[in-house]
């Protein structure tokens, strides 16, 4: 396959940024997405010029590292699927592909594609944990768990922490991710001491990265690659809805 | 969990988006309240003047002598205000927070020309902030026309029947009605679900689709309803 990308190429967080077009032949359609910009980077090292900064880790579709706007859709084309579990035969020779970074005021871009994602992290420490002593392992099935929770936390601890459903919100809000942090643990026995508590701190953090208020369009749901239901946001804001009333916890 | 000072973070969250979102949803259903009542009065329109007029007289007469005339007519026109007040309040509110979010440009905030529609978001969702101005200024216009006898076109009338139908024999005043509701249909298609939502309700695959059906069926009585009588008044079948 011979391809055309577009890049955002960005030198660093002061600098403007522009598109850069590269052409990059010779693809094997079983190339994964990020294979395709190791050729492209190879290339443009045997030229003498700077490679294209983007962040990975696993290329296997679990650490959230990945993170590319491909043709205006976080993740690429493909629903379920993380930028490193994306393959070339998804897309046509001769394509013109746009590569951009998670667009968010509170990702600043760091170098090209890849952008600083701690304003994720500060939510989960704002709340995203247990603190209450739970003691040692408990014995399997003395606290019990009903089947309905267990999923609904599974579900929503499978969260990837990527970002994609903060870059493809059009009001630039986190709710979906925050959503899945909380409700893991709200639904769960050892999470419910500090259920309250948490939602309201992580609900805060939220805001006070700047992350914009969710008006319930599903956007996020459409991109995240493990399909966190849209659900989660409504736990999480029926918790802080029932938490704000409370005069002691 | 070290959150320290928990009262501090009560009064935070309690300017939180989410806390911004209840508001304009409980308030945004308070005004759909008011629609449906707003719409079965509309209706009184086919029991003919004595029938409208009468039930116009009767909305100032509520709960006397308990009330003052037209008391419990202004109490709810209190809360209705107050409910727009609030909703528009937060709407401002929450658009500016977006706006910031996304360097200003919401939806379109990348470079490339492709998928500018996201993947899945519907019209409705994303009409929702223009939607609303497109409604705050009909219910202006509206409300001097219809209850303040401000601007009347058609002549003026001290009868509530003979204003409306008047007014609804003039093609644009149809048709600024027409395109004022459609703009409401739109803002409630995708609002009360939202409000549901953001009340904490959507809590399965199941129920998500209970929501959005209501929404849909709620649209759609509330827009019927108020397009059956000036479309009657316009055709002539009440004059
Ligand atoms: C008859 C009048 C109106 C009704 C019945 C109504 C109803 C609603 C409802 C139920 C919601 C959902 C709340 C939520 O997202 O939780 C909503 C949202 C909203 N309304 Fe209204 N509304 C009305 C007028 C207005 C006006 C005049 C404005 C003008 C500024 C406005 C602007 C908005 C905005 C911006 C949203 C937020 C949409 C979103 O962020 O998803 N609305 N409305
Ligand atoms: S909710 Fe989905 S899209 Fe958002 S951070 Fe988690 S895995 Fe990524
Ligand atoms: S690189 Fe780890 S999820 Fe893509």
């Amino acid at each position: 396959m011979n391809i055309t990308v577009r890049i955002w190429r960005q030198h660093d967080q002061a600098a403007a940024g522009r598109m850069v077009s590269y052409k990059v032949d010779g693809i094997s359609p079983d190339m994964s997405f990020l294979e395709m910009l190791d050729v492209l980077n190879d290339q443009l090292t045997a030229a003498g010029d700077d490679p294209v900064a983007f962040d990975h880790d696993c290329r296997e579709g679990i650490c959230g590292m990945c993170s590319l706007v491909i043709n205006g859709i976080a993740h690429g084309p493909e629903a379920l699927t993380t930028t490193c579990q994306l393959y070339m035969r998804h897309f046509d020779d001769g394509d013109t592909i746009d590569i951009e970074p998670w667009r968010s005021e509170s990702f600043p871009i760091l170098r090209d594609l890849i952008v600083d994602r701690s304003a994720m992290d500060r939510i989960i420490q704002a709340g995203g944990y247990i603190s209450a002593p739970t003691g040692s392992a408990p014995d399997a099935a003395a606290t019990l768990v009903p089947k309905k929770n267990a999923d609904r936390a599974f579900d929503a601890a499978v969260c990837i922490g990527c970002g994609a459903c903060i870059a493809a919100c059009p009001n630039g809000s986190g709710m979906l991710f925050t959503g899945a942090k909380a409700n893991h643990l709200g639904v769960l026995p050892q999470g419910q001491p500090e259920r309250h508590e948490r939602a309201l701190a992580m609900v805060n953090q939220h805001d006070a990265e700047g992350f914009g208020g969710c008006t319930q369009i599903g956007e996020c749901t459409a991109v995240c690659p493990v399909g966190i239901p849209l659900d989660v946001i409504s736990f999480l804001n029926a918790d802080v809805l029932s938490a704000l009333p409370r005069k002691t916890d | 969990m070290s959150t320290g000072n928990v009262a501090g973070v009560r009064s935070t969250a309690a300017r939180s988006s989410v806390a911004l979102h209840a508001a304009m949803a409980v308030t945004g259903l308070i005004m759909i309240l008011f629609l449906l009542a707003h719409m079965y009065g509309n209706l009184k329109v086919f029991e003919g003047q004595q029938g409208f007029d009468g039930y116009a007289a009767y909305l100032r007469e509520i709960a006397q002598p308990l009330l003052p005339h037209a008391g419990a007519l202004w109490i709810l026109r209190v809360i209705l205000l107050a409910s727009v007040l609030l909703h528009i309040f937060s709407a401002f509110t929450l658009w500016h927070r977006s706006r910031s979010a996304t360097g200003g440009k919401g939806g379109w905030r990348y470079e490339t020309t492709k998928n500018r529609r996201g993947v899945q978001r519907s019209y409705a969702s994303f009409t929702m902030r223009w939607g609303g101005v497109v409604i705050g200024l009909f219910v202006i216009y509206h409300l001097l026309h219809l209850s303040a006898d401000v601007i009347a076109p058609g002549g003026a009338s001290a009868s509530p029947y003979q204003r409306m139908v008047n007014g609804f024999q003039i093609w644009w005043v149809v048709l600024s009605y027409v395109i004022a509701l459609i703009a409401l249909g739109f803002h409630l298609r995708h609002g009360i679900w939202s409000a549901f939502a953001s009340l904490g309700a959507n809590k399965s695959v199941g129920t998500r689709r209970f929501l959005n059906q209501l929404a849909t069926v709620v649209m759609l009585i509330i827009l019927v309803g108020f397009l059956v009588p000036p479309l009657a008044i316009f055709a002539g079948w009440v004059s």
